[in-house]
């Protein structure tokens, strides 16, 4: 995917903006609490635990799909060119999940327990999202 | 109790906007039960249809409700089911006597079918708040709903075929109800043969889109007495929720209904073997199950099994959504208020062709968002 950004745009935030700024650079970054050990993505300014303040803690990018689907259907550009496309949830080998698209494999052929690995795309200056392809 | 009902027109009404569905359903809910307008002193309504108008309070406005109570919360499908749990405990309480609850929406003639794929943002958009994390990668409604299909399959063996049997039987009440969007018959191999959307999710896993509206008034059991039509009774209510977006979702089969589920039937003194038809919120076929399995009509990952043994269809011991369904009858956005309108119908023995014999308590479960917040009602015909 060298082609230019052309989806939505993670809107930075007092959180999220480390996160992103993390993915511009390459790191994928996760939260751990230094009260109670929870482990947790989407970052939030609480341990959704026991309502501390989390710690970031970086990623080794490796994971597996927990869950999936080939979407075949979607009108929103520019998805609507992509079809068909894979989007995920995926368990990261430390513990917390999150969407996103697994890519560089046929859409049939992705299923659940494939082990994938991070790699990143810049959507704007300072935002880089993660993607998955298969190890 | 519920004392009286109303629908505006379905499943396509070109010549009305989502406003004029909420009042056409509640011109035909006080009509049901012959309370007047000036009686309501409590407004519910969730909002959502997209039309600016639609919130509680311009609705309160609007419709010129002066009340001493309001609820306007939001969930999403199940928002109803919540409502009625809210507006019996505020009755309960003193805080209003006549609760009016209202919804409409015009989307199949303002926005046409695309929905629940139309994707959810436009190219080049900042997304803020949680969305902000699955925006990016072209998720749809119904690729949310089939994610957790996908798990379940994996977990449990359940097959699409399963799956399928579940929008044949809400088909075969479809056929009963000459509003319903789809009355002819489908097999198993014609939804099985219909276009993958999100894999394994197909075009009739998935349910209709169209226009509706729909009302309820919601009173004491004293003035319910006198009114024209018999009350069903509030047995047991309850809700909760797990997660909003569905990469949150903390187990994805496992749903809320498997928490508010024991919750509701403990209030009602009840278990599933006393209920006798159910009006199950039916976005995609996976939410039937998963309802099924949450509020213990089966057990966990047994689902599919169950829709196999035919309990759901026209003649089964829990004969499930006997208008015909979000899958094939209405599906204007947010159907909660349908399932307990359907409740209400089979409980007063009005609904016709479709009518479970000898129906005395019937279940409505909503689910709203992407099986986020379940709400669940058990009706009786009975004063408990
Ligand atoms: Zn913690």
């Amino acid at each position: 995917m060298s082609r230019e950004w052309a989806r939505p745009i993670p809107g930075a935030d007092g959180v999220s903006s480390t996160y992103w700024e993390a993915g511009a650079r390459g790191e994928l970054l996760f939260q751990q609490c230094p009260a109670c050990g929870n482990r947790q993505l989407y970052p939030r300014a609480l341990c959704t635990a026991c309502g501390e303040t989390p710690e970031w803690v970086q990623a080794s990018g490796r994971g597996t799909v927990h869950t999936f689907t080939i979407i075949r259907q979607n009108y929103a550009k520019p998805f609507r060119d992509e079809l068909p496309y894979v989007v995920a949830i995926v368990e990261l080998e430390e513990g917390p999940r999150l969407m996103s698209n697994v890519t560089g494999v046929p859409a049939d052929e992705v299923s659940i327990g494939l082990p994938v690995e991070v790699y990143f795309e810049v959507a704007a200056e300072g935002i880089g999202v993660p993607f998955f392809r298969p190890i | 109790m519920i004392a009286g009902i109303g629908l505006s027109d379905y499943p396509k009404a070109p010549d009305l906007d989502g406003v004029q569905h909420h009042v056409l359903a509640m011109q035909r809910a006080l009509a049901d039960c012959g309370v007047a307008k000036a009686d309501i002193d409590g407004y519910v309504g969730a909002g959502g249809s997209g039309v600016m108008i639609d919130d509680p309070v311009t609705m309160a406005e609007y419709l010129r409700v002066d009340h001493t109570y309001i609820d306007s919360t939001m969930t999403g499908g199940s928002s109803f089911e919540f409502h009625v749990q809210h507006a019996a405990a505020a009755i309960k309480d003193g805080l209003c006597d006549t609760v009016l609850v209202t919804y409409g929406s015009d989307q199949l003639s303002r926005m046409g079918r695309t929905l629940g794929t139309g994707g959810f943002h436009r190219a080049g958009q900042r997304i803020g708040g949680p969305i902000q994390y699955e925006a990016p990668y072209g998720n749809s409604l119904v690729g949310a709903y089939a994610m957790v299909a996908q798990r379940h399959m994996h977990e449990y063996g359940t097959t699409s075929a399963q799956l399928a049997e579940i929008a044949v039987g809400v088909r075969e009440f479809a056929a009963l109800n000459p509003d319903a969007m789809y009355r002819d018959p489908i097999t198993v191999d014609d939804v099985l043969d219909s276009r993958m959307i999100a894999d394994p999710l197909h075009k009739l896993d998935c349910c209709v889109i169209s226009d509706g509206g729909g009302a309820l008034i919601i009173t004491t059991a004293e003035r319910a007495r006198d009114l024209a039509k018999p009350p069903a009774y509030v047995l047991g209510a309850a809700g909760a929720q797990t997660h909003w977006n569905i990469s949150q979702m903390p187990d994805y089969t496992e749903c809320a209904a498997a928490r508010c589920g024991p919750i509701a039937f403990e209030r009602a003194g009840l278990t599933p073997a006393d209920i006798d038809t159910i009006q199950f919120y039916d976005s995609f076929t996976i939410t039937v199950l998963m309802l099924l399995e949450g509020l213990g009509f089966c057990g966990r990952g047994e689902g599919g099994r169950f829709v196999e043994e035919g309990h759901l269809r026209r003649g089964g011991d829990l004969p499930m959504n006997t208008d015909g369904g979000g899958l094939s009858s209405c599906h204007p956005g947010m159907r909660g208020i349908f399932l307990l309108i359907e409740s209400v119908r089979q409980l007063r023995g009005e609904a016709g062709e479709a009518q479970v014999p000898d129906a005395r308590i019937a279940l409505a479960c909503g689910s709203g968002g992407w099986l986020s917040a379940i709400g669940t009602v058990i009706l009786g015909k009975e004063h408990p």
